[in-house]
């Protein structure tokens, strides 16, 4: 893309890029230490997980500052309209990704007072890495501008489901073995659940590339993986 | 009746096929000159009845050339001359034969600058539709007061109808331009940035009544101001050069664009 005639107008939009280019990396770490803390009941890691999500809700509020003054300032059209809201809605999704992530990082420091079977956690870990190969993939989609990645993050979520699914199986398979695993398996429940979320996302964004470079939105309804967790939750 | 499947382009509000609304004025293979100087190359696009369409572009770009082409005042020069087509309501207005007066009574026109004659309000208006009707006093007092409530100046100017048009301010002069063009009661009215010695109070209610107008007038507007483009028009045409680079719905010149000159225009990278 060529430059504007104004070169300040380049530099905002640079600078709101830089942003959500810092955001996308924290958001990643979180997860990523959120489930190393995880995995290995490791609580300092857990506790500095959960303080890293003040960082990343600095940064959402610095876009949204520069997105609502660059909207005032130069009334974007076309693509530069879509550069800036699309900032703003990523900035939304991958603050939330934060907040799962330490919400993950809470529960490992509730788990890691009364820790009972490792196992049960083995499931989770596929899940962790499945949203962070998501997350990698759909940050290079937005940083390249490439809608072919993103739509393949897009069509992956379904994956990333049919986990949750299998994960919510075993979990409830341990909790009717030992009604004392009860407490334990639900927090990991709700640890699968966050690491779903994140995953949807991700998605979230993979729609907002795929409309940031063509204009266009994606279809409504995406591919769906199992969903017998989601009917059994709902009630 | 039920098998005719494209109505007449006069046909009202039935849809035709393949298009939502009837053409008022379309454009074919339109070339210009001024002399030798090619200003408009083979423009093609139609405007659509009760619609408003935009014309946006770098000065010099032809767009104010294509405007007065729509009601011939290129005519009032020697030396300049349009090849093509342009139809209103399917009759060619370029043929000699068109008669001139009526065809600037059918397709009214709204300059940069308001240009009010200098007379009082009231002979602003009735100036015009006295040349073209034969009316009573006080049909033609209704007249005057429609047009004047038409362009939203009414309540402004209703005690001094007797003043000076010029006593007025700018952007009260170029609603009196605007009530002047109404009150003859045209199908077509061109716009050529109406707005641009306007502040942005009376830009306002200029863009209100252009929306207000686009209900019985089939509109064409020239701007440099792409925000009010964005605002006031249904369609949207982006000229470079004197070609028509671009001609598609308002909405989607100026959400995703699908020509990358358009987009280098609209967003400020040009040149």
């Amino acid at each position: 893309m060529s430059e504007h005639t104004v070169a300040s107008y380049d530099k905002e939009l640079g600078q709101l890029g830089r942003y959500i280019a810092e955001m996308g990396g924290l958001a990643e770490k979180m997860i990523s230490d959120a489930m190393d803390a995880l995995l290995s009941m490791d609580v300092e890691l857990a506790r500095a997980v959960v303080s890293t999500d003040q960082r990343l809700d600095t940064l959402q509020r610095q876009i949204e500052e520069l997105a609502i003054l660059t909207i005032a300032r130069r009334q974007p059209m076309a693509v530069d309209l879509r550069e800036i809201v699309a900032a703003i809605r990523v900035s939304g999704d991958l603050e939330r990704v934060g907040d799962l992530a330490k919400n993950i990082g809470k529960r490992t420091l509730k788990l890691a007072e009364e820790p009972r079977i490792p196992r049960a956690a083995i499931g989770l870990k596929h899940m962790g890495e499945s949203v962070q190969l998501q997350l990698k993939n759909v940050l290079d989609s937005y940083a390249g501008r490439d809608i072919e990645k993103a739509r393949a993050v897009w069509e992956n979520d379904a994956e990333l489901d049919a986990m949750e699914d299998s994960v919510f199986r075993d979990l409830l398979t341990f909790m009717m073995e030992d009604p004392r695993n009860i407490s334990f398996c639900t927090h990991l429940l709700f640890c699968s659940k966050n690491l779903e979320r994140a995953g949807d996302h991700a998605t979230n964004i993979a729609e907002t590339v795929y409309f940031l470079v063509t204009g266009q939105n994606l279809p409504m309804d995406r591919p769906k993986g199992a969903s017998s967790s989601m009917m059994t939750t709902a009630k | 009746m039920s098998d005719v499947q494209v109505m007449p382009q006069t046909s009202g509000h039935a849809p035709a096929a393949g298009r939502a609304a009837p053409v008022k004025l379309e454009v074919r293979n339109l070339d210009f000159f001024y002399g030798a100087n090619k200003a408009l190359k083979n423009i093609n696009l139609r405007l659509e009845t009760n619609s408003v369409t935009a014309f946006i572009g770098p000065s010099g770009c032809g767009k104010s050339t294509l405007l007065r082409v729509l009601n011939r005042m290129y005519d009032l020069y020697p030396g300049q001359k349009a090849e093509g087509e342009v139809l209103l309501d399917g009759e060619n207005i370029l043929n000699p034969g068109v008669d001139l007066n009526l065809l600037r009574a059918r397709v009214g026109m709204v300059f940069q600058k308001p240009t009010p004659f200098p007379m009082t309000i009231y002979d602003n208006i009735a100036f015009g539709i006295k040349l073209y009707e034969n009316l009573s006093k006080s049909e033609l007092d209704g007249r005057v007061e429609h047009a004047l409530r038409g362009s939203a100046l009414w309540n402004e100017v209703k005690d001094k109808l007797n003043a000076s048009g010029l006593s007025l301010s700018g952007g009260q002069q170029q609603r009196l331009c605007i009530a002047r063009t109404v009150a003859i009661q045209p199908e077509v009215i061109l716009f050529d940035e109406p707005c641009s010695a306007l502040d942005p109070i009376s830009t306002a209610k200029v863009e209100e009544l252009i929306d207000e107008l686009k209900a019985k007038y089939t509109i064409a507007i020239v701007t440099h101001n792409m925000q009010q483009a964005a605002r006031v028009s249904e369609h949207t045409a982006f000229m470079y050069l004197g070609e028509l680079v671009e001609f598609d719905e308002t909405q989607r010149i100026f959400t995703a664009p699908s020509m990358r000159q358009t987009q280098d225009y609209i967003t400020g990278r040009f040149g």
